[in-house]
């Protein structure tokens, strides 16, 4: 069907304002007498508090009060947890939630033990740096693999150990398999993943109105109906009393929608208390410590194949780093669970994984969360079991594909959202064959090009599918004013995904509006109150549609109301440029405002039961998720003298459905094709063995900058989702997920000649030169060069 | 990441900056562009009570040839943006102009000045090696007097520098390139604008066909910028080769103990130092020649 806004490659509506300094973000909202926070926080990785002294804080002038757990009373309670344990026999879990100020124990560094506030941020700071904290100092867990061990300090004193949960998956019989395999692999693999450093962190400002008795809050969350409904609860308000607005965000990418973090406990707690507006925004020294993170899980994975390269089964047991609580219950490592099956038959697969404790910051789902762990992990196999059998890397992924007559495809394991892992549809192979042709595998096979004596090049080519779009539901509403202005509400939160100009071509397609006369507002539980969020690549699948069925409502309603007054049937109107008309003729037509007007009477009589305006309210929820999917393909050069490594070309074909803005979509890849090569060669969050972490600035923690990442040339595959109306898949994490594994192949491909199995991510060419030199003979002759 | 409470001083003269240094020395800090001072602070890492803003003494600004043309002199506030697009440096001193664009990102040139990055003495920074390699000068002023400091002797340990408390650094001198000279500068660092995990600035003087005089500093491989008298013992009074490179190049390690961090290894760095010497000596000897 001919469109007309949806599927163009629009401008984004909100550019003008985020790029001329005039859109609203937490740092932007001052109030009169408003007050300003920071918290004195855990130098300790491990420690118990024996005393804290807040004396010398107090009297430093312009403190205008300090509190610690003690403080709380009642209000100092567990945050919740958000994820129950998940509905699969035999799952041990032991969620220990986090507390908005320590007490009695630390258990990472950057935990809040008190909190300053003051006239300035600079007093509060000076304040905070006063606070007498006398901790005695317990041995750190900080290595996954020890964590378990029975002279291990225990985190929790109440649980028999560091375990927070084992979980074990299967489908099939992997043991059954392994006899009559032609080959098994089996490796041990690393894989860490870093923190999402997005550019602006977190904020909130909270402001009590005792005479309205009214609770505003601003906050940089992904959830903000969740929050409200939170917060109201936890200091006895109404839901209606509390408004929480998430306005612009600059980046989310998960960690944002971790909740209940202490600092949103305790700013709105803080201003009931004193009566005056408070502020608080993250410095990114803070950020490094007290947002969550992701970090590394260590795979002992096996894989069995037959003569002909084809998966009997696959096997994984896992470790998986919690950090010091875990709220978020076990996303991250049931993503690394499912999406490690990826587009491929797997007939046998057992999954089993552990998940610990350790003293330092909380993990919970960073843009990929969890799914890069598992698809490097499968990524890795088959190319070693391709080496093995003499096939090339791509053979064996084609060969292994799900076929498309095989959808929907039920897995027989529990997801991330506690449904089963079915993916909905898909279409492998022709993505496989235009990446194929777009990094010009043939052409580098002939090794055509010329290069510098020192330099190799290396060529890669990876698969990933990735679970999108999960429920429960969201909502909009969409209203045509009397001035002609649309305006679209739906309550999740955005972060810079384009919402203000995607979810207006989904309504401007149905109601003939042009999107830039489509006023969409996000986030604001004034105007919008039911819903979940945006995460999980959800909020084009979920509140798109939405958006979607809200304006077929709205539509409806034109063209009843235009039909009569124009005297012609509904189907022979047209909606086009803002007015309903009759197809064809301009002349018989009418405003949609006008319209509006005439649906909200002032004086006079109407037909009982009929609703005023042209609005409509309308919700969404998918039966499960859907499953978008994609090739990434990279072609790489490596400095053997150096040891760094440039990326020459870049390949993402991606399939994530329908496509409503194919420019947003590009820019989702991009920016997360971004994060992936940072994740792959440059940022890894490091902890000294007394959970000190190391690397807690931009200086040391490396963030790939334009100059590192080369642009993607993309091309795209539309298999509809059939469960959605629109038939979108989510694009928000694609870029980021499958870049680790395709990092490894590339360069291990360059460095052919030199026989290097490459096990782990990240690297850096500190660590390549280490992993080359480190073989026998060579590093002694280094170290003799002194 | 806000400092602590701290009394700032913006003098208008370079008298009055003198005396203000010598009043406060002990508790006094510079304040140049702020590059490396201000998140210092920020971070609490350094927490001077007093500073003195140098940004109005234009008595410290400027670029121009002495000597009938032997030397370079550069005033320590002179931004180092200014001084890399600077004719008078791009003609006389090559070496720095090249080595200029290493420095950070052009941002930071902006405000970065000269004199800054050279009395900082951050052993990870490029200025300081370039400045040892070309056996500059630095004036050091002080409300008593003045008084040069020859670069070999400038450096004296980690973010230390021979300048009292109560002196600043007024300018640098450096030599202008003559006929037979050839020069390079190379670094690796992870990203372009970081630290780099080493570098390497050389400089070459040949005569006849032979090396004349060499020398070579590196950067990153010790407590500040690092001077290889074994590189140069090994070129001079040699025919400069593609052998004579790399038998110079590999005895860079006995002159370097570098440390460990987060991005490099000590065994790594060495295997740079080698890497890199060779790139400078090799880009140095074909200048000569070209």
């Amino acid at each position: 069907m001919e469109t007309r806004y949806f599927g163009k490659p629009l401008k984004r509506n909100e550019d003008h304002r985020l790029l001329t300094g005039k859109a609203l973000f937490v740092d932007d909202v001052t109030l009169p007498g408003m007050l300003h926070v920071a918290f004195k926080r855990s130098d300790f990785a491990h420690g118990r508090i024996l005393e804290i002294d807040v004396q010398a804080a107090l009297e430093r002038p312009g403190v205008v009060a300090v509190y610690t757990a003690e403080d709380l009373g009642d209000y100092h309670q567990p945050g919740p947890l958000l994820l129950p344990a998940p509905p699969i026999e035999g799952a041990v879990f032991h969620p220990r939630m986090q507390v908005p100020l320590a007490k009695d124990k630390v258990r990472h560094v950057g935990e809040p033990i008190a909190v300053v506030v003051a006239r300035s941020r600079y007093i509060a700071e000076d304040a905070a740096e006063e606070i007498f904290v006398d901790i005695e100092p317990l041995d750190a867990v900080v290595d996954l693999e020890g964590a378990l061990d029975p002279d291990t300090p225990k985190i929790h004193d109440d649980l028999e150990s560091n375990l927070a949960a084992h979980v074990v998956q299967s489908k099939g019989d992997f043991d059954s398999v392994v006899d009559k395999a032609h080959r098994v692999v089996r490796r041990r693999f690393f894989y860490d993943h870093g923190i999402a450093a997005a550019m602006e962190n977190r904020g909130i400002v909270a402001s009590w109105d005792a005479r309205d008795q009214q609770l505003e809050i601003w906050d940089t969350t992904q959830a903000p109906i969740a929050i409200r409904n939170g917060l109201a609860g936890m200091l006895g308000l109404a839901e209606s009393q509390v408004r929480v607005v998430a306005p612009f965000i600059g980046g989310g990418f998960g960690p944002k929608i971790m909740m209940f973090y202490p600092e949103e406990v305790l700013l709105p707690w803080i201003s009931m208390r004193l009566g005056w507006p408070v502020k608080w925004i993250e410095d990114r020294a803070e950020n490094f410590v007290a947002t969550t993170h992701e970090r590394a899980q260590i795979h002992e994975a096996a894989l069995a194949v037959d003569e002909n390269g084809k998966i009997l089964g696959v096997e994984d047991t896992f470790i998986h780093d919690a950090g010091a609580y875990n709220p978020y219950g076990l996303t991250v490592p049931i993503n690394s669970q499912c999406t490690l099956l990826g587009p491929y038959d797997v007939p046998n697969y057992r999954s089993e994984f552990t998940v610990v404790y350790t003293n330092k910051t909380l993990v919970t789902p960073y843009r990929g969360a969890g799914r890069q762990h598992g698809v490097f992990v499968m990524e890795r196999l088959l190319d070693l079991a391709a080496k093995e059998l003499g096939l090339d890397v791509v053979e064996i992924r084609r060969r292994n594909f799900l076929p498309p007559d095989a959808f929907p495809h039920d897995h027989g394991l529990i997801y991330q959202d506690f449904s089963s892992l079915v993916y909905d549809s898909g279409n492998y192979e022709p993505a496989l064959d235009k990446a194929v042709k777009l990094i010009d595998f043939a052409g580098f096979e002939s090794g055509s090009s010329e290069i510098e004596p020192h330099k190799r090049r290396g060529i890669g080519i990876v698969c990933y599918v990735e679970g999108t779009g999960i429920g429960p539901y969201e909502g909009a509403k969409v209203t045509v004013e009397p001035s002609g202005t649309v305006s679209v509400v739906t309550g999740v939160g955005t972060q810079g995904q384009g919402h203000f100009t995607s979810f207006a071509q989904v309504v401007g397609e149905q109601i003939g509006v042009d999107p830039t006369k489509i006023r969409v507002v996000t986030g604001d539980t004034r105007l919008f109150h039911w819903g979940a969020g945006t995460f999980a690549s959800r909020g084009a699948v979920v509140a798109g549609n939405a958006c979607h069925a809200a304006a077929l409502d709205v539509r409806k309603k034109i063209l009843k109301m235009a039909g009569e007054l124009l005297e012609a049937p509904e189907e022979d109107l047209e909606l086009v440029d803002g007015k309903a008309q009759v197809k064809g003729v301009p002349a018989k037509a009418i405003e949609l405002g006008e319209l509006a007007s005439l649906a909200n009477p002032m004086r006079g009589a109407v037909e009982p039961g009929t609703e005023p305006g042209l609005e409509a309210t309308t919700y969404f929820g998918p039966k499960h998720g859907s499953t978008a999917s994609g090739v990434h393909a990279m072609e790489v050069e490596v400095d053997l003298e150096t040891y760094d490594v440039k990326i020459l070309r870049y390949v993402v074909v991606h399939d994530c459905g329908t496509v409503i803005n194919p420019l947003i979509l590009e820019g989702q890849i991009q920016g997360g094709v971004a994060q992936g090569i940072g994740n792959a060669f440059y940022e890894q969050i490091l902890y000294g063995d007394d959970g000190q972490l190391l690397n807690g600035s931009f200086m040391d923690y490396l963030l790939p900058t334009s100059m590192d990442v080369p642009n993607v040339v993309g091309d795209h595959v539309e298999t509809p989702s059939p469960l959605n109306p629109l038939g979108i898949k989510g694009a928000g994490e694609a870029g980021a997920i499958p870049v680790g594994a395709l990092f490894a192949q590339a360069v291990e491909h360059a460095l052919r000649d030199e026989g290097l199995e490459i096990l782990e991510i990240p690297l850096s060419p500190n660590r390549l030169f280490e992993l080359l030199h480190d073989r026998e003979g060579i590093a002694s002759t280094e170290e003799s060069g002194s | 990441m806000k400092p602590p409470v701290f009394d700032y001083f913006a003098p208008n003269t370079l008298d009055e900056a003198l005396s203000l240094l010598a009043e406060h020395g002990d508790e006094a800090k510079v304040l140049a562009g702020g590059q490396s001072l201000v998140p210092a602070m920020n971070f609490r890492l350094a927490r001077p009570e007093i500073l003195i803003d140098l940004g109005r003494l234009s008595e410290l600004t400027g670029i121009e040839r002495l000597d009938g043309g032997q030397n370079v002199r550069i005033g320590a506030m002179t931004r180092q943006r200014t001084v890399e697009r600077h004719p008078l440096v791009r003609k006389h001193v090559p070496l720095v102009h090249e080595t200029m664009p290493w420095v950070a990102h052009p941002q930071i040139r902006n405000r970065g000045t000269f004199g800054g990055s050279l009395a900082h003495a951050d052993p990870a920074a490029e200025l300081p090696a370039v400045l040892l390699a070309l056996g500059g000068r630095c004036l050091a002023k002080s409300r008593d007097g003045e008084r040069w400091i020859d670069a070999q002797d400038f450096y004296t340990g980690l973010f230390e520098t021979a300048l009292e408390p109560h002196e600043l650094l007024a300018a640098v001198e450096l030599p202008s390139v003559g006929p037979g000279e050839g020069w390079a500068f190379t670094e690796m660092s992870r990203r372009h604008g970081d630290f780099a995990l080493c570098g390497v600035a050389a400089r070459l003087k040949a005569r006849d066909g032979v090396v004349e005089e060499a020398s070579v500093a590196l950067l990153s491989v010790g407590d500040g910028p690092t001077a290889a008298p074994s590189v140069v013992e090994i070129l001079v009074g040699q025919a400069p080769s593609a052998e004579l490179v790399s038998t110079a190049a590999d005895a860079v390690v006995n002159d370097i103990d570098p440390p460990g961090d987060l991005h490099a290894t000590p065994a790594y760095r060495r295997h740079l130092a080698r890497t890199l010497t060779r790139r400078v000596l090799t880009a140095a000897v074909d200048r000569i020649s070209g």
